[in-house]
């Protein structure tokens, strides 16, 4: 795949059909893959992968490089081409600007998770029929790709691509046995004291780095609300719990309703907080109260909150409700 | 009893409590719904702050959440009845926000019963001063808002 990948980019980098290539570029270690923008062949020769690894969703990287001169190569996996297809979708992407190129996904790999697994020394890694094949220090290691997916990964819910201009390799399917939403109604199951305990659990060790809100492709005012420094809440640690409740909060209500669930906030957090559960939260209370909606899945409809119909549920009965109507 | 005895001096003496509510009111409708209530002289707690807004949908979630961190042990919101919004849809777009982020605070945990969405008209003095009564009963059942708290704003 990564070598089909490669003499793509470089024949339409050649024909000058673009003029740039995003794309993922090996780090320091094989498993620390970086979005980068290849101009050359020679630099996509020498950098560009497309390994186990590269989890990354690169959508959000042409809100900035598609303003730029000249047209932009794009490697999309399925579930980024639903944040690309929002994006444009939200004027953010002119799409005259971008050439997209849908690539298969089957499940992308943790590092942290290997490790857990006693797998650690990486230095290299290969993917076939779902079985993960790493070179270690110590030696060669299988595992099943499912043993260590991302978190993202394990509740996919298609395989197929929403916005690209050609594919490589096989287009997928929806996922039919999708159950994202299983965690969350487990925490909707519990009483609001224990609900309370588990957020102060996994909220508290938020260090704001602000790296969810950095990577989120739904994220891309100019400038955030977190960053306004008059308005106390601008970068910095957390004071106390009300800050985190405060920041996780509007951080997952204004990517509500155009939230593709991409997962990609939960893939960064440092602190490894199942940011996801907020976002589902939302995307699972919409479609309850409004109807099955999918953020990026249609360019025409009107995104729920920007929408209404006089006979929506009320506030209070809704959350009677909890939720579990 | 001994000089001084806590009892005496009032120390130690616990106070009944009584809860902050901050209520946003739209200009149009509901804020006008309180003026009448007080041209009516109908009561209604003194608990109750109002805050005026334009229209209920000026009501951001920043500003629900941060009533309750600079102390606040309720927050309603009251607006005009879906259908009659003086600027014609914002109470619509209100429902779902406060639909979504409500649901959200019930989903942390945050006792449901401490926010509240109510249509009030113009005409209705009477309803909003039942409204209020009824929402400050709520709250001074459940006590001070713990769990949504700013620790550096509690008195």
């Amino acid at each position: 795949m990564q070598e089909l990948m490669k003499a793509r980019a470089a024949a339409l980098l050649s024909e000058g059909k673009v003029n740039r290539v995003l794309g993922w570029a090996a780090g320091e270690f094989v498993y620390d893959v970086t979005p980068t923008v290849f101009e050359s062949r020679e630099e996509l020769e020498r950098d560009f992968v497309y390994s186990p690894f590269c989890g990354a969703n690169l959508s959000k990287y042409l809100v900035k490089e598609a303003r730029k001169e000249g047209k932009i190569l794009v490697f999309l996996k399925p579930c980024d081409s639903f944040s690309f297809a929002q994006l444009v979708k939200e004027h953010r992407i002119p799409r005259e600007k971008v050439y997209a190129v849908g690539v298969e996904c089957y499940g992308k790999t943790d590092a942290t998770a290997l490790r857990s697994l006693g797998i650690t020394g990486i230095v290299g890694a290969a993917e076939q029929y779902g079985a993960l094949t790493l070179n270690t220090l110590n030696g060669e290691r299988r595992v099943t790709v499912a043993e260590a997916m991302l978190e993202k990964c394990k509740s996919c819910k298609t395989k197929e691509h929403r916005l690209c201009d050609e594919l490589l390799g096989e287009e997928g399917e929806p996922v039919s046995d999708c159950s994202r939403f299983e965690e969350v109604e487990k925490v909707e199951a519990m009483t609001p004291e224990e609900r309370f305990a588990f957020f102060r659990g996994e909220l508290s060790r938020c260090i704001r780095c602000n790296a969810c809100r950095d990577v989120c492709p739904a994220c891309t005012c100019e400038t955030c609300v977190f960053d306004n420094p008059a308005s106390g809440i601008a970068q910095k640690a957390a004071a106390d719990p009300f800050e985190e409740n405060l920041y996780h909060i509007i951080r997952a209500f204004h990517v509500a309703g155009r939230c593709t669930d991409c997962g990609e906030c939960t893939r960064v957090c440092p602190q490894r907080i199942p940011l996801h559960l907020l976002n589902r939260k939302f995307i699972k209370d919409i479609n309850e109260f409004y109807g099955p909606y999918q953020a990026g899945d249609d360019p025409e409809t009107p995104s729920p909150l920007t929408d209404w119909k006089p006979d929506d549920v009320e506030p209070g009965s809704a959350v009677r409700k909890g939720g579990r109507a | 009893m001994p000089m001084n005895s806590p009892e005496k001096n009032g120390v130690g003496k616990e106070e009944a409590f009584r809860p902050k509510i901050v209520a946003f009111c739209c200009n149009w409708c509901s804020y006008a719904g309180a003026d009448l209530a007080g041209t009516s002289r109908l009561s209604y707690p003194a608990e109750v702050k109002i805050i005026r807004v334009p229209c209920s949908c000026r009501v951001n979630p920043t500003f629900i959440l941060r009533a309750f961190g600079r102390g606040a042990d309720g927050v309603i919101l009251c607006g005009c009845h879906p259908g009659d919004c003086h600027y014609t849809t914002g109470n619509y777009y209100t429902r779902r926000r406060m639909t979504l982020l409500f649901s959200m605070l019930d989903y942390l945990g945050i006792e449901r019963e401490r926010t509240r969405v109510e249509w009030v008209s113009a005409a209705e003095g009477a309803k909003f001063a039942e409204t209020m009564r009824d929402f400050v009963a709520t709250v001074t059942a459940l006590g001070k808002n713990r769990r949504l708290e700013d620790l550096r704003c509690r008195n």
